[in-house]
């Protein structure tokens, strides 16, 4: 008899395909970030980190062989089930492209034009991180979904002092007590206050002696038993156990505020698109429940729906004073201060109605900074533009104003950006802070 | 079964048996399973004398599953982006639902290895190890391509080699470098193999003693009168350029139909390391070259032993008929050929043909009739039918095998008929049915389909001036006027053009008539781009 054996391999770690796959992903790179970029576009922000369907051409990826032509020469091919043919019967071929007898099927991979696969979370983040040049540390911070707490999880019989359960350790001392019938601290109290009201007396009678005699001995008695069992031993001793658990998160809200007149274009919205994502992913990570609050603004502020925040146009002056007066609205109807985290996020052009930059300034300074936790703005400039600007100081009436805000407030942030690469700095002392915290 | 095998059977079931049945339900464990074995191993070694690689039989999951197949069925494979293409397209399908997947995988190795999908119900088990672990193992071990050209006790170790040498050259010189040949390797893949076997390399010393044989026969057999012949070769009528052209064919061997092999040893360009991938390529080329010819008789020879088994281990009482209605359900899937004008047709299910032609033999071996006994007269009423069998898949490959067995029954029972297509015509036209007359020409052509000198495209390495401009010159024997597809064509050149470093060539010869079809060049690709 032959020998053989079973060997369970499914413990075996899982991992062996992901080389390929980060090869694949590695090699069809430039494809999966157009479809990626596509996509960013079209998702909405909240669920822009989950996994991607996504659809990339076959170009770049095709493994091509050398393959005999389908539309030369002669073949002969045998076939299952002939119905009514004939030798030498003529049989009519389908029209170019169709399918019918005689048709080969198509070559592995190749003849699609798309290809069509499932992005990972992860793969996903790691592509979106790419454009704008995070710190390592920061990619990790982001990428976790949960902050660890340890949280209490029952008792356990040892553990650090500090750690000791003293209502639990007493109830477990006082049950073993009385089972093992620990005398108790009155009864001997009483028994010594017997004996000490005897020895008291001048003159003792032999009844008193003989009492004596017998407390002394119940006395020893108990206090025998005392020392057997005893008052707290360590089997009674119980610790807090300690579990680390997801961190018990607190509640945020993100106001995005963007300027959507005619001079703000795809590329900007685009651009404002990643800034908002990017605080987004950093909230998810702190806070078990996010809400967002778009509004909008030209000459006056609203608020609105996703959809129509990234993608309706609506015409008319710029008041940038407009959407923060809004915030504050929605913030005192529906986010009170000590219940939410308060974010926000603004993007613009720059452009603002004169006179409203000194407005901004002041709501900022007075009413938006005190109730927010972090206030980061972008100022999305094309490239010429970006040259003109290089220098932090010049700019228009808004950016200006801004400039006194950034001075004196710590948790405020601003910047100009003309790429997807220059969006990280504005959080730079955000994500800084958060991780000193921990 | 006579009676004494069974009271063995009885003797040797382990006391934990509930009953003569091997196992009761859907789940199995590693115990039903060993026992389960056993069973079978006595059908497959006492009854159909089948002779098999010890087994080692591994359980795995959906995703192990998925990535194996995603690697030419080959858990040990390097590491290459295509594969991870393939397991994304094969993980979405069976996600979706659009395809189930494989019950088993079984490598060609000494011990044979079958993984099994750890969601298979015990009857799939069964079903799966009589299959894989006799029926693939019998053939793997018997079968002359696989005994000729794969070294099953080497494999393993190979495979394991290959995959750390590719790891190591990633680590060396980068993912790209290494991506860059393998690539070129996997494109020129189907033309890496040698169709023919090779006589084995001499040892020095045997090099020795063959010239030193030569040298006493010429001594032997000399005449100075040979010497006032002509040679043609000597002849001055030939240029300078062909003698120059012979000189070179000469020293590199050429003709040469590997490429892979060709370029590995005579590339100007590559370094060691390369050189050694496009050996790893080629070599997983050759191992699985034995199976590309065989799938019609391998899956056939599996699925013929593991019906017999199980419909053995049913007769016997050893399977309950719930156990053995699935067994026949996934049985009959597995076989499902549909008709030529069916919408789901895909060509000729190798298992359905396989699987019929194994029972054909099997018919006319016991009850054959006057036109078997004129088509196969040493086959007919030959009685010992499992003989028969065993001669026929150790001996034959698909196409000598269809060229051998395939019976005007057969040919009637599938309704076999040729169709041909000429290009040139606006219809195809029936070549022959199953009718008296055609009965030949379907088997031919039949068998033709599964001939690799038919199916492959012939080329072959035919010059190449490493003193002058080094152009490389490929020649592709046409034949039955079919060339090659255009869109792919010119990116393989390109490939080879990387691992030759300087122009390629490949000239269309009409098989026949010598006459060159098509001719194109990485130096006219360059140009139109």
């Amino acid at each position: 008899m032959a020998m053989h054996h079973f060997i369970d391999r499914r413990q075996n770690p899982s991992d062996r395909s992901l080389g390929n796959r980060q090869r694949f992903i590695r090699r069809a790179r430039s494809q999966i970030k157009e479809a990626l970029d596509k996509s960013i576009r079209n998702r909405k922000l909240g669920d822009v980190a989950n996994g991607e369907d996504l659809s990339i051409p076959t170009k770049g990826i095709t493994e091509p062989r050398l393959r005999s032509s389908s539309n030369e020469g002669r073949r002969a091919r045998v076939l299952p089930g002939n119905k009514e043919f004939v030798t030498g019967d003529h049989v009519k071929k389908p029209p170019k492209g169709g399918g019918g007898a005689g048709k080969e099927g198509a070559e592995e991979g190749e003849g699609e034009d798309e290809f069509r696969f499932t992005l990972s979370r992860d793969e996903f983040l790691d592509l979106f991180f790419e454009d704008l040049e995070l710190p390592d540390l920061v990619k990790t911070d982001l990428r976790e979904t949960t902050s660890i707490a340890y949280r209490r999880a029952g008792f356990a019989r040892d553990g650090s002092p500090s750690n000791m359960d003293v209502m639990r350790t007493m109830r477990n001392s006082l049950g073993r007590r009385i089972a093992l019938d620990r005398p108790d601290k009155k009864l001997v109290a009483a028994l010594e206050d017997e004996i000490t009201a005897l020895e008291a007396k001048t003159e003792p009678v032999a009844e008193d002696r003989g009492r004596l005699e017998a407390l002394y001995e119940e006395l020893e008695e108990l206090q025998r038993r005392q020392k057997i069992v005893a008052y707290i031993d360590p089997v009674d001793v119980r610790f807090r156990q300690r579990e680390p658990v997801p961190l018990p998160n607190t509640q945020a809200v993100m106001f995005c505020l963007m300027d959507v007149s005619g001079s703000m274009g795809e590329r900007e919205k685009d651009l404002a698109k990643r800034f908002f994502i990017l605080l987004h992913l950093f909230l998810k990570r702190r806070y078990e429940r996010i809400e967002v609050v778009f509004i909008r603004h030209t000459h006056e502020a609203q608020e609105v729906d996703e959809e129509t925040f990234f993608y309706s146009r609506q015409s008319g002056g710029t008041v940038v004073s407009t959407a923060l007066t809004e915030m504050m609205k929605v913030v005192r109807e529906r986010y009170p201060t000590d219940a939410w985290n308060i974010y926000a996020a603004q993007a613009s052009d720059g452009e603002n109605f004169s006179g409203d930059s000194e407005t901004c300034s002041r709501l900022l300074m007075e009413e938006v900074i005190p109730v927010c936790q972090y206030y980061a703005y972008v100022e999305i400039l094309d490239e010429r533009e970006f040259e003109l600007f290089g220098n932090p100081d010049a700019g228009a009436a808004l950016w200006r104003s801004y400039r006194d805000v950034a001075a004196e407030r710590e948790n405020f942030a601003m910047k100009r950006v003309t790429r997807p690469a220059d969006i990280y700095p504005v959080f730079r002392e955000l994500f800084l802070r958060q991780g000193e915290r921990n | 079964m006579d009676t004494a095998t069974e009271k063995h059977l009885d003797e040797t079931s382990p006391e934990t048996d509930p009953g003569p049945l091997l196992f009761d339900g859907a789940d199995w464990s590693f115990k039903t399973l060993s026992r389960t074995y056993n069973a079978i191993e006595r059908v497959a070694l006492d009854d159909l004398g089948l002779n098999v690689y010890p087994n080692q039989v591994e359980i795995i999951s959906t995703e192990q599953m998925l990535d194996a197949y995603s690697s030419f069925g080959m858990p040990l494979m390097y590491r290459h982006w295509s594969f991870g293409k393939h397991f994304a397209r094969e993980e979405k399908s069976y996600r979706q639902g659009h395809s189930g997947l494989a019950y088993e995988i079984v490598i060609n190795a000494n011990p044979c290895i079958s993984y099994n999908l750890e969601d298979n119900t015990m009857a799939l088990q069964t079903l799966v190890m009589a299959h894989a672990a006799f029926g693939h193992n019998h053939f793997f071990k018997n079968n002359y391509l696989f005994r000729q050209w794969t070294d099953a006790d080497g494999v393993l170790d190979y495979f394991q080699y290959a995959k750390a040498f590719i790891a190591g050259a990633e680590e060396r010189h980068g993912l790209t470098a290494v991506e860059e040949v393998l690539d070129a390797a996997h494109a020129i893949m189907d033309q890496g193999v040698f169709r023919y076997r090779r006589a084995p390399e001499l040892t020095t010393e045997q090099r020795q003693t063959r010239k030193r044989e030569i040298e006493a026969y010429r001594e032997r057999t000399f005449n100075d009168l040979w010497r006032t012949v002509p040679d043609s070769a000597r002849a001055e009528d030939i240029s300078e350029a062909e003698k120059m052209k012979i000189e070179r064919r000469h020293q590199l061997k050429l003709p040469e139909e590997n490429l892979l092999f060709f370029l590995e040893n005579n590339s100007p360009i590559l370094e060691g390391w390369q050189r050694e991938i496009l050996s790893i390529v080629r070599n997983v080329a050759q191992y699985f070259y034995p199976q590309r010819q065989t799938k019609v008789m391998n899956e056939g020879c599996a699925t013929f032993t593991h019906h017999y088994i199980m419909n053995a281990l049913y007769d016997r009482g050893q399977i309950s008929e719930g156990a053995m209605l699935e067994v026949l359900h996934s049985h009959s899937n597995v076989l499902t050929q549909p008709d030529f004008d069916d919408p789901r047709f895909n060509g000729i299910n190798p298992y359905a043909l396989g699987f019929a032609m194994m029972g054909d033999i099997r018919r006319i071996c016991t009850e054959p009739t006057d036109e078997d006994r004129e088509w196969f007269p040493d086959l007919a009423g030959s009685e010992d039918w499992r003989e028969a069998l065993r001669h026929a898949w150790a001996n034959y490959r698909d196409e000598s095998f269809i060229r051998q067995y395939l019976s005007p029954h057969l040919i009637r029972k599938l309704k076999l008929f040729d169709l041909t297509d000429n290009a040139d015509d606006p219809h195809y036209t029936v070549g022959a049915i199953h009718d008296e007359q055609g009965y030949r020409k379907v088997r031919d052509a039949l068998a033709n389909n599964y001939d690799p000198a038919h199916i492959d495209a012939d080329i072959q390495v035919v010059d190449a001036d490493l003193r002058g401009d080094r152009q490389l010159f490929l020649e592709h024997s046409v034949r039955q006027g079919v060339g090659l597809a255009e869109d792919s064509r010119g990116k393989v050149l390109k490939y080879i053009r990387q691992l030759w470093g300087y122009d390629v060539t490949l000239s269309g010869m009409d098989h026949q008539t010598g006459k060159q079809l098509y001719r194109t060049s990485t130096l006219e690709v360059e140009e139109s781009k």
